[in-house]
């Protein structure tokens, strides 16, 4: 029971991270945009799909497929932002966006369906079944590498926002949009990358959930809802609350998984958000909103 | 459809953002407003008549979900379209009403039949009483978080619904007893049961567009901390049209469960439902009454066709996609509002040029001193009435 507890504690950290670069595409989104992205999911889905189809058409290792998988969702999710979200206004904005990139959402499910069938499949390079053997516990290569994956681009995100003056002017635009615009940022095109940007995050995790799971079109509402959940949990818009969220949320569905039973773990999972969302509305680490929305 | 329905209905189609606007409810009566009347009867017939001139099983039930569906969007619109809040967990009361239904006849070892029927204001009350908490808690937060917060509570009751087997059945889904009736008439029955839940969804939504307390929902929608600063009690208001709305979805998914004779999880608590339903509503017009009923018989038409006619589920995910996003692009407003205020501006138009006309014939003949524009408007305005 110790070691599996302790084991379900490491996976739930190491699935987390890939969770925490996902949902920290969606909150980056939301802050900037005031969109709240439903086809989120769907993206995932269609990083998992396109990372397989590189892998079993062409023999490509999806972690090196991600060279082609990142830059093709980068250009999906600027041509979704240009084409649907652009256009929405300011009234009712955030209700909107869950019908728009829901309707995205169905669309690109549709064709996914048609494309390559709703059987379930799953991406299986020689190493998605190899365990590493660390004190005593088991690990799955896959969880490592993929956390490792996580953490390298989560620190390219930091970077890119942090360190180019192209992540100052994100900054910017994210603390005021009017101001940032008046010192002559470019705030629509500003938009249009940072959507771009949250939209390829989905690229990395959608590929280590397919190596991790069996998957088909359908998948994407278990993983939009999750990822809400998370970024709900930890304040919309904020970054730190939604990596912080993502381990704790996935640390405790895989913990109650072992401790209880694995049918109920998702239960707890929505619990503990509708509990903590029930004392503090605003999220673990968001800011009361100055607009009432 | 014609012009009266549409150009005679502002009060009730609300086109105007905000119900505190001259044009709400509150605008004193003008005489019976006949057009209205008879657009409604007319509405009433064709749906009364149309089992019996359109027969045939395939049709009648098509007809059936989408008077279902007619029922759901109205219901989801009396709380969603009035308040602004977009709920996407009234699957929650959807499944509840479809379980509440189906373990209350198996449990009690009821026989197939009309007797059946009597569960579903049961199945309502039962909906509603899970409103309550789900409501308190949900309606704790402001829009974007109550939409995830309405996410969460929806798939804790499907998880509940999978996992609860000893009680619900889990996976294996739930038979309701078999209606002993013949094929001829079996899906009318259905379908006239499933009008009367329509009538209760759509007289709810009227009294509560209608009411005083329709227009706090309204101003919530528009403004919350400006309603609340007016006196508005926002949460009471917010959760009451909540449960209200909850009554006829409940109903709605308990006659949609008996007419399936199996209900399993996954179909009773389905994402796809509010974003359906919040989809029809936006086609046919957020927040309007007629626009619900519209979106909803349209929509829901179109995918039991696509499902009967090429039994292809994702072309219609894509055809529902596509519809949806060129509704926002070309029609951001909803297909009632645009029309009805098209036909506006045409009376306008109308007006503007008897106006005009009646302008120079009156022009050399009036009594000084009176602007001659104002003459002529007052004049063309009498003709008018």
């Amino acid at each position: 029971m110790g070691t599996l507890l302790v084991e379900a504690l490491i996976d739930g950290v190491l699935t987390g991270g890939l969770y925490a670069l996902m949902a920290a595409g969606l909150t980056l989104i939301f802050g900037m945009l005031e969109i709240i992205n439903i086809a989120q999911g769907i993206f995932v889905v269609l990083g998992s799909y396109l990372s397989y189809a590189l892998w079993a058409h062409l023999g490509i290792d999806p972690f090196l497929g991600l060279l082609i998988t990142v830059p093709a969702l980068f250009f999906v999710g600027v041509g979704a932002e240009w084409a649907f979200l652009r256009r929405l206004g300011d009234r009712d904005r955030v209700s909107m966006s869950i019908l728009v990139t829901y309707a995205i959402s169905l669309v690109i499910e549709g064709i996914l369906d048609i494309v390559f069938g709703t059987t379930f499949v799953q991406i299986r390079p020689s190493y998605s079944t190899s365990t590493w053997h660390v004190f005593g516990f088991y690990l799955p290569d896959i969880y490592v590498y993929g956390f490792a994956l996580a953490v390298v681009l989560l620190a390219a995100l930091f970077a890119l926002m942090y360190r180019t003056r192209f992540g100052a002017s994100l900054r910017a635009a994210l603390q005021d949009r009017t101001a940032a615009s008046l010192i002559g940022v470019n705030v629509k095109r500003v938009s249009t990358i940072t959507f771009g940007i949250g939209v390829a995050a989905t690229a990395a995790g959608g590929m280590v959930f397919g190596v991790t799971n069996g998957f088909n079109a359908n998948s994407s509402l278990d993983l939009i809802s999750r990822l809400l959940a998370i970024v709900v949990l930890g304040g919309l818009g904020s970054m730190g609350g939604a990596m912080g969220a993502a381990l704790a949320m996935l640390v405790i569905e895989d913990v109650v998984a072992v401790v209880w039973s694995p049918v109920w773990s998702p239960v707890i999972y929505f619990l503990a958000l509708l509990v903590v969302l029930s004392v503090r509305p605003q999220g673990l680490f968001g800011k009361v909103a100055a607009r009432a929305q | 459809m014609n012009g009266g329905l549409l150009g005679g209905s502002a009060a009730l189609t609300g086109t105007a953002p905000s119900g505190a606007t001259p044009e709400g409810p509150g605008q004193p009566a003008r005489g019976v407003p006949w057009a209205k009347v008879c657009t409604w009867l007319a509405m009433a017939l064709v749906v009364l008549a149309f089992p019996v001139v359109f027969p045939t099983p395939a049709v009648t039930s098509i007809a059936f979900f989408s008077v279902i569906f007619m029922a759901a969007a109205t219901a989801w619109n009396t709380f969603s379209g009035y308040s602004g809040y977009i709920s996407i967990g009234h699957a929650v009361f959807f499944g509840s009403g479809a379980y509440t239904l189906a373990l209350l006849a198996v449990h009690l070892n009821l026989a197939g039949g009309m007797g059946i029927f009597w569960l579903v204001p049961v199945a309502g009350a039962v909906a509603m009483a899970i409103a309550v908490p789900f409501g308190l808690v949900a309606l704790r937060t402001r829009r974007h978080t109550f939409v995830v917060m309405t996410i969460a509570a929806f798939f804790v009751f499907q998880l509940l619904a999978y996992n609860l087997s000893s009680f619900t059945q889990g996976s294996a889904g739930v038979s309701l007893p078999t209606p002993p009736w013949t094929a001829t008439g079996f899906n009318q029955r259905f379908y006239y049961v499933a009008v009367a839940v329509l009538v209760v969804a759509l007289g709810l939504s009227v009294a509560v567009r209608r009411s005083r307390f329709g227009l706090q929902l309204l101003a919530i929608r528009d403004d919350e901390d400006r309603a609340a600063g007016l006196g508005v009690k926002t949460t009471r208001v917010k959760l009451t049209a909540f449960v209200l709305s909850a009554f006829s979805v409940g109903m709605a998914g308990a006659v949609w469960a008996y007419f399936l004779g199996e209900i399993h999880p996954q179909f009773a608590f389905t994402a796809l439902f509010d974003l359906s339903v919040a989809i029809m509503c936006f086609l046919g017009g957020f927040g309007t009454i007629t626009g619900p009923l519209l979106g909803a018989a349209l929509l829901e038409s179109l995918q039991q066709y696509f499902t009967i006619q090429y039994s292809a589920d994702n072309l219609y995910l894509i055809a529902y996609g596509v519809l949806f996003l060129a509704v926002i692009a070309l029609l951001p407003r909803g297909v009632i509002p645009t029309v009805s205020g098209a036909y506006r501006d045409w009376q306008d138009r109308r007006l503007q040029r008897r106006v005009e006309t009646v302008a120079r014939s009156a022009g050399a003949t009036g009594p000084p001193g009176v602007p001659v524009l104002e003459r002529a408007a007052s004049s063309a305005r009498a003709q008018e009435r």
